[in-house]
């Protein structure tokens, strides 16, 4: 829903990139750090000095945040804090994932179609644009509930490939605003190859378009991994993830609101710190153009 | 979009494919029986070769037959059909609230671009844009429902239209906000920049010369020329609010179609599963072209070019 509508402003921004001016701003540094203690947090949980996640303690079932549980505990007693910490994996591994695929085969076919023109592009684009049409989210929903048994990397695959296409048109609109640029021309007349065109005179410039769209994308996988988790498709119970615990906090939301109301902060700050780096730094990235 | 559509019915089709082993067993499940499963080869054409059982397939599914669900026995099509009408009522009353919030708002913040007014909107609708629907309802059920204690707005109070319109608005409040919520953001922020495009042209200059009152130029002068874009955006958006809006309708058990869907995921039931994919598929296909022709109305330079 929300991500079409950035989508847009991207494609719309490669076109055309007025000149602002613009700094990064004390904020976009500290969405840095808190995005930064977030991965941090993720790679180290197992070594920090945090309890474990799936440990049960019956004498603290449903308690309030204290010393001793930084934010509480769930209706097992589990420490929330250091699930919502292990919760973060499955949101990053997803979303690294996926788009990994994404890129990986969207963003050099898009390139590459942008650079060639001609047939390759003009098909190539029809195809994309017939199946950016079809739902993503349904489709996800779809394969997910019929791909049984259902495991981390198989959620990655399908959003991994549902994203291509996105990718596709991000970087190939990004891609045309350049290849018909005076040095690239140049760059051709003096006989270098396609591939060095394409790697050392395009990619440099559509790179902050690119890496503007992957924290994009990140947030929007990781929007989609709490969604899935609410159909079950996510990763299963008892690991945590962000959409797990908070699904799991619907049926004793009465007695404990703990549990929907810290991974909903977590997700939302984390989602917060992505959209708003990313925006700046399209803001930023138009600055360094207009002074080329 | 015949293209489309028939690109959706083959993906619809050959998701039955992705289970494991026989599907004929893997559905029947539980309901096995030879008479059942002769009535499921026999609908799916599950014997004979791939490209021929889609021709069995999409043949049903143009006489209207979707299936029986082996689960529930009852027709697939029945289960949509009861479920279509509250997924309508939810996006209509989402839409309504979401258009008069963001008209407002969007000209109020487009004659002053920059302005203090802009600022705190423009930083309100970033920072609401970065939240999940599913993390607005449970939030939204925590504060109203819980604490306020709303009649009718708690999980599993669904009242139907026919029973009760009040306490059937109500039951709905929360979803359609919810998802309100996630339209104005949106809204908001195409109309916003295109208004403000619109009002530096010329006949915005030439009407303020003539004295027309602000309200007036941006009700009557601004506003059409500039919602090219809000209806393009409404149509990609409402279609994705028919594939999105379950998690919320899940959250709250309203037996709409995202509620049908979860449960018969749930329950194993493929062939429900299959239906709703293909309807809420083409359904958002449908509604996608619909605006296209809408913009053409509003803007009918667009279609002459």
């Amino acid at each position: 829903m929300s991500s079409s509508l950035i989508v847009n402003e991207i494609v719309e921004e490669a076109h055309d990139r007025p000149a602002r001016k613009k700094r990064l701003g004390i904020l976009f540094w500290i969405c840095v750090g808190w995005l930064a203690l977030n991965f941090i947090g993720a790679i180290f949980a197992n070594v920090l000095p945090i309890q474990d996640p799936l440990t049960q303690n019956y004498n603290a079932v449903n308690a309030g945040p204290s010393l001793a549980h930084y934010l509480g505990t769930d209706d097992l007693g589990r420490d929330i804090f250091s699930r919502i910490v292990f919760g973060s994996r499955v949101s990053i591994e997803a979303s690294l994932g996926a788009m990994l695929i994404g890129f990986g085969i969207g963003a050099p076919l898009g390139m590459l179609a942008a650079y060639r023109r001609g047939k390759f592009d003009s098909i190539l684009t029809a195809v994309m644009y017939v199946v950016l049409a079809f739902p993503a989210i349904i489709a996800t929903i779809a394969v997910l509930s019929f791909w049984t048994p259902r495991s981390l990397l198989k959620i990655i695959i399908v959003i991994g490939i549902a994203s291509i296409p996105l990718v596709y048109r991000v970087m190939r609109s990004a891609t045309l605003a350049y290849s018909t640029k005076d040095f690239v021309i140049a760059a051709k007349v003096q006989g270098a190859t396609d591939r060095r065109i394409l790697m050392k005179e395009l990619l440099p410039n559509v790179a902050p378009v690119g890496v503007s769209f992957l924290l994009i994308g990140i947030a929007t996988v990781v929007t989609l991994e709490g969604a899935l988790a609410f159909l079950g498709l996510s990763v299963n119970p008892p690991t945590p993830s962000w959409g797990n615990m908070i699904n799991e906090s619907l049926s004793i939301l009465q007695t404990n609101p703990w549990l929907a109301i810290f991974p909903s902060l977590a997700m939302c700050l984390f989602l917060l710190c992505l959209n708003f780096i990313g925006d700046r730094l399209r803001s930023h990235f138009e600055v360094s153009e207009a002074k080329l | 979009m015949i293209g489309i559509v028939f690109i959706i019915t083959v993906g619809s089709f050959y998701l039955i494919h992705l289970l494991p082993g026989d599907p004929a067993a893997v559905i029947l499940g539980t309901g096995d029986s030879p008479a059942n499963k002769a009535k499921l080869y026999a609908q799916l054409g599950l014997n004979k070769p791939i490209w021929e059982q889609y021709f069995v397939w999409i043949r049903n599914v143009l006489h209207g037959n979707l299936g029986t669900s082996f689960v529930s026995q009852t027709t697939v099509w029945s289960v949509i059909k009861a479920a279509l009408p509250i997924d309508i009522e939810i996006i209509v009353l989402s839409q309504i609230l979401a258009f008069l919030v963001a008209i407002p708002l969007a000209m109020r913040s487009a004659r002053r671009p920059d302005g203090p007014v802009d600022r705190i909107l423009g930083a309100g609708s970033f920072t609401l844009l970065s939240i999940p629907s599913f993390v607005i309802i449970v939030l939204l059920v925590l504060l109203v429902a819980i604490k306020l204690g709303v009649p009718h707005t708690g999980p599993s109070s669904y009242v139907s239209l026919s029973a009760d319109w009040i306490a059937n608005l109500e039951s709905l409040a929360l979803p359609a906000i919810t998802l309100a919520i996630g339209s104005f953001v949106v809204y908001y922020r195409v109309l916003r920049s295109d208004l403000i495009a619109t009002l530096q042209e010329e006949f915005i200059t030439m009407a303020r010369s003539k004295g027309i009152s602000q309200r007036r130029i941006m009700w009557r002068h601004a506003l059409r020329p500039s919602s090219v874009a809000l209806l393009g955006t409404a149509g990609v958006n409402i279609g994705g609010l028919l594939a999105g809006g379950f998690i919320v309708q899940y959250i709250l058990s309203i037996p709409g179609l995202g509620y049908e869907l979860i449960q018969s995921i749930g329950l194993s039931d493929y062939l429900v599963v299959q239906g709703i994919v293909l309807v809420v598929s083409v359904g958002v296909i449908l509604i996608n072209f619909g605006f296209d022709f809408l913009v053409n109305i509003i803007d009918p330079r667009i279609s002459r070019e």
